[in-house]
């Protein structure tokens, strides 16, 4: 019996082992499918590894990839390995695997997408130096094949503090910011200078989720915020930030007439504010801060196309080349608010003020 | 023998039923299975490159493994490993920065060391509450957890570093990177650890299976009673129990410290690793063998997984899924045991 038992193992075994190698055998040929349609067609391909964001977290990861298909359609490339393509990270410890992935796919350029990639670029990029790599939201110095895209957030941070500062009613605002770091900093030092610049008499309350993806935390705080006659928040806090406007939709559904705004980042989150009270369809997104990392994405990958990769710089996309700017839906903006964005944009391109990148103690 | 085989087959089945249910999700929606295995084999063991990173990410698996088959052996369930792991992650840190110029033969064993204290500490917490106040462990690490990813954060952020949200990078005497190791596997991220793990794991079975501290530690996971009546001091055994499963929680943690990533940053959340460190024990029957295997599968689902989209279309979580699976068939191992029994009879007949 014993012989028995051992042989339905064996057998179970076996019959795994054919199966398996069934799979391989199929997977081959199409792999070398693959590879012979990459070798006949010389085109530019570009990749793109996101952070544990993803590829679909309605912020910069997301409109990186925008920027990837918009560059893709227009030069006629499919989505894949021989066009353009994503590689999605699980945990911190992926970043490296895929950038080397897509090395190995041989992308001509590859991003990583967020600041936290950092250490990742750094290091594959002088082991691969064959290879174009591109970081966003972070410098890599030194790196001939790398290029480094930056935004001015604190610039675009400014003029949405300006619109904020004009419509307070209560003279308390308040900002959430995901993680607190030379990056966040910049969205709160922009905001909080703006304010001030229209309202020297306004508050502005700093607070930190430690959390990129915390929606609960981000509705905790903005509760907390509103609670304490705060009107206006603006986060800067990915994920976290959905948490806000949650709070903000309930606070107006239970109470129309009460003043309750969102200042929305990255993408403009006017859909993110809409809620429908008694019938009525409101709108709590005053405003967002628009960065166009799709644009950045776009316009670095066209360069490096017509081989021009701007390796080792660092570029920094402003308010000048509409790198970051005002989101174009306006339907909660004062006829006042709109005047004074437009005289502090061009105040601030003739370089007549100075955008503070860190927030002031006060 | 019969039960040997058993013991063998039930995590087996397991896997193959896991991969079978996993082929079947991919063709009911409208993946290929060959196409998404052999991607995951890919990227798995494609190249030098990913088995590399396949024994990378193995690494700290066979020490969460250990951690939890330790406590399990003895009659206690550690939910705390992820705690653990991440306290020891920020003490060998900690020690890898601080101190310079110091030779690598003492530097590296006082940073590894550093790693292991911190998890016993945290994981002596809960042994010594267990065996004072009978306040049961699962309940108490488990609230360790967040305890230690709240205050690793803390550390991270004001203590170790100015306000930033990552420390600077360990001192070279105290790295477990191999220049040889990049070399031959090119340039992945396998380090000096993985023979720490094959040697913990070893040291594991030693400990249980070949000496009277194991006996005793063993025993009281069987019967505490009978321990008592047989002159052991269960409450220490209980404690010390819990303090060597932290340890082994701790070293994994010194694995991402001072190996794959080479210093600590701000956690948002959990790593995974000391959870999934429970399934890994699962799954390997709580043997060191056992862990060491099951953290070989684990790593390659989870390192292959990644390069499933790029090759085939299968969307990675699928793997997730798998895994999820081959717990469930584990854990339900019972009805497979039952099922291989009844083949047998009817063999029989």
């Amino acid at each position: 019996m014993e012989k028995r038992k051992f042989g339905f193992v064996m057998s179970m075994v076996l019959a795994a082992g054919t199966i398996l190698g069934a799979c391989g055998g199929g997977a081959e040929e199409e792999a070398t499918d693959n590879g012979g349609s990459g070798e006949e067609t010389d085109k530019f391909t570009v990749a793109m590894v996101t952070d544990v964001g993803g590829v679909d977290d309605k912020s910069f990861n997301q409109s990186a990839w925008e920027g990837l298909q918009a560059f893709g359609e227009e030069n006629g490339l499919k989505k894949g390995t021989d066009g353009y393509d994503y590689i999605q990270s699980k945990s911190d410890a992926d970043y490296k695997t895929n950038l080397n992935t897509a090395v190995r796919n041989e992308f001509d350029l590859t991003y990583g997408i967020g600041y936290k990639l950092k250490p990742a670029i750094e290091e594959v990029a002088k082991q691969r130096t064959e290879s174009q790599f591109a970081i966003v939201d972070d410098v890599v110095e030194g790196l001939d094949n790398v290029t480094s895209i930056t935004f001015k957030e604190h610039e675009g941070s400014f003029l949405v503090g300006v619109v904020a500062g004009l419509q307070t009613k209560s003279n308390k605002i308040g900002f959430i910011g995901g993680i607190e770091s030379d990056l966040i900093n910049k969205f709160a030092g922009g905001f909080e200078a703006g304010v001030k610049a229209v309202n020297p008499d306004a508050d502005v309350t700093i607070e930190f989720a430690g959390a990129f993806d915390k929606a609960d935390k981000g509705q905790q705080m903005a509760s907390a915020m509103y609670s304490s006659g705060i009107d206006i928040i603006y986060h800067a806090a990915g994920g976290t930030g959905n948490g806000v406007f949650a709070e903000a939709k309930s606070l107006k559904e239970t109470a129309p007439e009460k003043e309750v705004w969102v200042i929305g980042v990255d993408r403009d989150q006017s859909e993110e504010g809409k809620v429908t009270v008694n019938g009525e369809e409101m709108n709590v997104t005053l405003t967002s801060m628009v960065k166009r990392v799709d644009l950045a994405v776009q316009d670095v990958a066209t360069k490096a196309m017509n081989d021009e990769f701007p390796g080792g710089e660092v570029i920094e996309y402003g308010l000048e080349a509409e790198g970051v700017s005002i989101a174009p839906t306006q339907d909660n903006l004062s006829e006042e608010s709109i005047a004074a964005v437009e005289e502090w944009t061009t105040k601030i391109k003739n370089g007549e003020v100075e955008v503070p990148t860190v927030p002031g103690k006060n | 023998m019969s039960k040997k085989w058993t013991v063998l087959a039930v995590p087996v089945i397991s896997v193959l039923l896991g991969l079978l249910a996993g082929a079947i999700i991919m063709i009911a929606s409208g993946n290929n299975p060959a196409a998404g295995y052999m991607a995951l084999w890919n990227g798995a063991f494609g190249d030098s490159f990913y088995t590399g990173e396949t024994l990378r990410q193995m690494t700290p698996y066979i020490f969460a493994g250990l951690a939890v088959a330790f406590a399990f052996r003895t009659g206690l369930f550690n939910i705390g490993v992820e705690g653990q792991l991440l306290v020891g992650w920020l003490a060998s840190v900690w020690v890898g920065v601080a101190f310079v110029d110091l030779p690598k033969v003492i530097h590296l064993p006082l940073a590894i060391s550093a790693g292991a204290l911190a998890g016993a500490l945290w994981g002596f917490i809960p042994g010594f509450l267990k065996a004072r106040l009978r306040v049961h462990e699962v309940i108490v690490t488990i609230m360790m957890n967040y305890t230690a990813l709240h205050v690793t954060n803390h550390f991270i952020r004001n203590v170790i570093s100015d306000g930033s949200d990552a420390t600077d990078v360990v001192n070279e005497t105290a790295s477990l990177r191999s220049p040889f190791l990049e070399n031959i596997t090119d340039f992945s991220s396998l380090h000096n650890g993985i023979y720490l793990a094959v040697i913990a794991a070893i040291i594991m079975w030693f400990m249980l299976e070949k000496t009277t501290l194991g006996y005793e530690l063993r025993a009281v996971g069987y019967n505490q009673h009978a321990s008592e009546y047989a002159g052991m001091n269960v409450n220490r055994n209980i404690i010390l129990s819990m303090v060597i499963s932290g340890a082994f929680a701790g070293i994994g943690g010194s694995m991402q410290g001072l190996g794959t990533f080479g210093n600590m940053f701000i956690n948002s959340g959990f790593s995974g690793i000391g959870f999934d460190g429970i399934a890994v024990a699962l799954l390997g029957g709580n043997t060191a063998i056992g862990v060491v295997l099951a953290a070989l599968l684990f790593g390659a689902l989870k390192v292959g997984s990644l390069n499933m989209p790029i090759e085939s279309g299968v969307p990675n979580e699928l793997v997730e899924i798998v895994i999820a699976l081959i717990i469930f068939f584990v854990a339900s191992s019972y009805m497979i045991t039952w099922l291989l029994s009844r083949f047998k009879k009817k063999e029989a007949k």
